[in-house]
């Protein structure tokens, strides 16, 4: 049985879990892959991926520019924002020496 | 004049029976009175509803019938809607007002649809019951204390209470044909790339499709001439020219050859419901039709691959919601988003994707050739919608993966990427029971002329809720 | 203090040839394309008001799917071309997923296990070969800027540079030192040149590095059991400074018995060093997997052979061409072919100095020596004042008069009939002239000086 480190998880999908959420979701996630589990027994050996059911390929468009949103409608949606930018808590990646 | 269908509201309109205006007014009229007790719109756009609806008169006063002219509809508020409130039934998009409009919007507003809101529906479209939205849980026309069925939970119920005769839902598992199949009327899900996907926000990209509600199969075929085609901005749509849908319609089934999968009538399944679909079958054999026993063997295993490379897709679709250029922070998920979100991280990480993500790609492709093989034997394949009908609100909600299972019948069609239309098929205890015709990809034409046929038979859509 | 330091670079010095650098290096090229890789905005966003190059594509908005620039695929695969890669017939786009709030979808579109191109090299002058693992598409982020707002210290993003077209190639640890790396990136910048994708504007940002640095130990065959990335540096000058800082930390490191920290580190312009930013221990975990909005692409060869065609004659095969062709020694032959504009300006030039006797070597001469700026004199001026600066430079004033005196001497007949009057004999006198300087004189002025010495 795989277990889930909830922990781990969360912090890679950026994702602020309480306590109380992570003991839950470690339940009804570990059920979920139990239910999973029988997918091990299918026979792959023989068989390709399908990542997508269009069929389709090499879908692409020609290089032409057209008109992009003006900054007041490109911010418009911010909460925070200043002179036209974004604006977020500082990111630190400076030094940590 | 609320309750009218499409082809009946056109002929109206045409004839100069009413107005686009009128219409409009009694659709909104509609909407006010039941919507305290139904809870399916969470925005009313009346204002640009009656605009676009004196544009519509005008447009018709100048001999323009076209044939969603001067309709009214509503749209899942999955669909992006510039200037106007888009929330995905999440609290992250409270307040976000897109800054443009999706294409299926475009082309509705184009053919001269009349916008009269946007519905509630689960957050993110993660659901199969309508109590995963942020707003509260909408209510099944046809008792008030069960679920429509969802994650188009508003929208189904904005058709079935005879408030618009027709509205967009999204269809990545069964959001479409399940709450149809729960609220007794038609629900399409097009094949994977025939209606383009931009601009309405994405749950699990290879399996999304945008579809629609209608009060029957005739006016399904309308909706999907205006929708279907190819989109510049959506590199997964299809050049594939798009078929007369309305054409053919009429004609009869006699000889077409219709696929009873056994995997499909199993045990645990609510057998009334069971029953229901199996006597709606027999209708079609009556009406001409050969019925064919097969058999789709990967079938089983179709849940379980969805809830992995739906789950991942998810997880990385949400990742742009950061609070950072539109919308809330990522605190603001709720329970059934942070689930998908952290079960579609765990399948992809580091250690984990070989044996999860990777083996799902590729029993996606047996479960694609089981339909491949089938389509070579019949022509359309026949199967109940959902394994039960509407449940009480608050039954499953604790059980994630119950809720999960009751997608069992239609996520294979997502997962194949080949169309789905669910039609009223019955009633059991007064509740809705939906049967699902699948078709092969981009055989919605023949879905069409098998729906329309069937309902013509029964008329189970003339059958109204008492509200 | 002056022998202590001298004795510290001994030190130095004979520790430092006990271990040889391992180096690798990732480098980053944004092509200049007239629309950004998956959506229409116009990529020439440099120096534009911030957010005014964005759509809902590159904003990363609800709904916005990618359709991918032709352009900027045909690009990537003619710098795989170019760098002698493997163009295998099915690629696909992957998803890497990472927050950042410069990374407007919380994914970046990238190609994870099937790139364009791969399995390619450069040959440094020194017959090096470089490994190229290989050479894929993607898109570039935002841009953050750190500032102070209201007394709060906080960061500030322009998404006009979201979804710029990039081509990230990579190489196998195959560099031993700083200049290879330097060299390396020199031929690299003038390939993608001569190919017309990309500017590699380095004060723009159009080639941003990324070397890994180890140490090897003098009898160790396997690689180093660490690697330190320094990231995201913009000029070939700093790639040599970080890495040589870098080479001079692990030496003093491993000669303490420590292994390096396995880490990301930043230059420091100012304080000329590396700076620790992450470690890697908490790498992240990208978890890719195939981008499903954007179908697959499957080349035929004669795609590809179509698109081999277009390809331009490369800096390696044009500087042997001017050695072979020209004469050129390998220096000059290397120095005009560092361009695509200086190489054709050469060409252009032997072109009009052929008809004047002019040869390709003083041309290559006249060029290198006098640092001729090739945008504002025309070749055909350019002919002109070699012609023009042989001549006068060719013989001194003393000497000319010597030569002069001479003919006058050895023609007495035309001496005496240009006296007579008939003043169409100097002609002759000028040419008997010129013939004695070898033409090392203007004519002008042969025919002024006689003149004078006749009068």
């Amino acid at each position: 049985m795989t277990t889930i480190d909830v922990k781990h998880i969360a912090k890679l999908a950026e994702l602020p879990l309480t306590q109380e959420e992570e003991k839950k979701f470690k339940k009804q996630l570990s059920a979920i892959l139990e239910h999973i589990e029988k997918l091990s027994s299918v026979d792959i050996s023989q068989v390709a991926e399908t990542s997508q059911v269009t069929g389709l390929e090499n879908v692409d468009r020609e290089d032409s520019a057209s008109a992009s949103f003006s900054q007041e409608e490109a911010t418009s949606q911010a909460k925070i924002k200043h002179n036209g930018l974004f604006e977020v808590p500082v990111i630190l990646e400076e030094a940590v020496e | 004049m609320y309750g009218l269908t499409i082809a009946q509201a056109r002929k109206k309109l045409d004839n100069k029976e009413i107005s686009a205006v009128e219409l409009t007014k009694a659709s909104l009229q509609r909407l006010q009175s039941l919507d305290k007790k139904l809870n399916a719109f969470l925005t009313v756009t009346e204002e640009t509803a009656l605009e676009s609806a004196k544009k519509a008169d005008e447009r018709i006063k100048n001999g323009d019938s076209t044939p969603l002219l001067g309709i009214p509809f509503s749209l899942k508020d999955m669909y992006l809607t510039k200037g106007i409130r888009t929330t995905a039934g999440s609290k992250v998009l409270e307040d976000y007002i897109p800054q443009y409009s999706s294409t299926v919007v475009e082309k509705l507003e184009t053919a001269g649809a009349v916008l009269i809101g946007k519905n509630n529906q689960d957050a993110w479209a993660h659901g199969s019951s309508g109590e995963n939205s942020d707003f509260g849980s909408t209510t099944n026309p046809w008792n008030t204390e069960l679920v429509p069925g969802g994650s188009s939970s508003g929208p189904a119920v904005a058709v079935a209470a005879g408030i618009a005769p027709f509205s967009m839902g999204t269809d990545t598992g069964g959001s479409i044909r399940q709450p149809a199949a729960l609220t007794n009327i038609v629900g399409l899900k097009p094949t994977y790339g025939r209606v383009s996907r931009y601009g309405t926000i994405a749950m699990a990209s290879s399996f999304d499709t945008m579809g629609h509600f209608t009060k029957t199969v005739e006016d399904s075929a309308m909706v999907l001439s205006v929708t279907a085609g190819k989109d510049a901005k959506d590199a997964t749509s299809s050049p594939k020219p798009i078929d007369a849908y309305t054409k053919d319609i009429d004609t009869s089934i006699k000889g077409l050859k219709i696929g009873m999968p056994k995997e499909y009538f199993i045990d645990g399944m609510d057998e009334k419901v069971k029953e229901a679909t199996m006597s709606a079958i027999k209708k079609l054999e009556e009406l001409g039709a050969e019925i064919v026993e097969i058999s789709l063997p990967h079938t089983q295993y179709a849940i379980d691959i969805y809830y992995v490379l739906q789950t991942a897709e998810v997880s990385s679709n949400l990742a742009r919601y950061d609070g950072i250029r539109y919308g809330n922070t990522r605190e603001f998920f709720g329970d059934e988003a942070k689930r998908r979100i952290m079960l579609g991280t765990f399948v992809l990480a580091h250690g984990y994707y070989d044996a999860y993500y990777k083996r799902a790609m590729k029993i996606r492709t047996l479960i694609k050739q089981d339909f491949e093989k089938a389509f070579e034997k019949v022509d359309v394949i026949a199967t109940p919608a959902s394994p039960t009908t509407a449940w009480k609100i608050g039954e499953k909600v604790d059980d994630p993966l119950a809720m999960y299972l009751s997608d069992v019948f239609t996520v294979t069609g997502n997962v194949a990427g080949i169309p789905g239309l669910s039609v009223p098929a019955g009633f059991v205890k007064n509740l809705p029971v939906g049967m699902q015709l699948l078709g092969p990809m981009f055989g919605e034409k023949l879905l069409f002329q098998v729906g329309r046929q069937y309902e013509l038979a029964t008329k189970w859509y003339e059958k109204e809720p008492n509200l | 203090m002056v022998r202590k330091g001298a004795k510290f670079m001994n030190t130095f010095d004979k520790l430092s040839a006990r271990y040889t650098p391992v180096i690798g290096l990732e480098v980053h090229v944004e092509l200049n394309t007239k629309s950004k890789m998956f959506c229409e905005c116009d990529n020439n966003w440099f120096g534009a008001k911030p957010n005014t190059h964005t759509c809902p594509v590159c904003l990363g908005l609800p709904g916005a799917l990618p359709v991918p620039n032709k352009k900027a695929i045909e690009g990537c695969i003619k710098i795989g071309m170019a760098l002698g890669c493997d163009i295998p017939l099915i690629s696909k786009f992957d998803r890497k997923n990472y927050f950042y709030p410069d990374l407007a979808k919380g994914y970046q579109i990238s190609q994870y296990d099937q790139p364009f191109s791969e399995h390619g090299s450069i040959t440094l002058s020194s017959g090096k070969k470089i490994g190229i693992t290989r050479a894929h598409m993607e898109e570039d982020t935002g841009k953050l800027m750190h500032e102070t707002v209201n007394g709060q210290h906080v960061s500030l993003i322009d998404f006009n540079r979201s979804g710029s077209p990039l081509v990230e190639i990579v190489t196998e640890p195959d560099f031993e030192s700083a200049e290879e790396v330097k060299e390396y990136l020199q031929k690299l910048r003038a390939i993608v040149r001569y190919l017309g994708v990309a500017d590699g504007d380095m004060e723009k940002g159009g080639m941003r590095l990324e070397p890994n640095i180890s140490l090897r130990a003098e009898d160790q065959k396997e690689l180093p059991n660490y690697k330190v990335e320094v990231k995201n540096i913009n000029s070939f000058n700093f790639v040599v400074d970080a890495i040589e800082y870098e080479i001079k930390r692990h030496t003093e490191a491993l000669e303490k018995g420590e292994t390096p920290k396995q880490e990301t580190r930043g230059w420091d312009e100012d304080q000329h060093r590396t700076i620790s930013q992450r470690s890697k221990e908490e790498a992240a975990d990208y978890r890719y997997f195939p981008e499903p909005d954007i179908p697959p692409f499957v080349w035929t060869k004669e795609y590809l052979d179509g698109l081999r065609k277009e390809l331009p004659e490369l800096p390696d095969a044009k500087k042997g061409r001017f050695v072979e062709q020209y004469g050129l020694t390998n220096y000059n032959a290397d120095l005009l072919t560092r361009t695509d504009a200086m190489s054709r300006y050469f060409e252009e030039v032997v072109k009009i100095g052929k008809e004047q006797l002019v040869d390709a070597k003083t041309i290559a001469n006249t060029i290198i020596n006098k640092k001729i700026d090739t945008e504002t004199v025309l070749p055909a001026e350019l002919v002109k004042s070699i012609v023009a600066l042989s001549q006068v430079s060719g013989v001194s004033d003393e000497e000319l008069q010597t030569v002069l005196k001479t003919v006058l001497t050895h023609n007495e007949k035309s001496v005496a009939d240009y006296k007579a009057g008939k003043t169409n004999a100097i002609m002759f006198l000028v040419g008997q002239a010129m013939r004695e300087l070898k033409g090392k004189a203007k004519a002008d002025t042969v025919r002024t000086e006689l003149e004078k010495l006749l009068s």
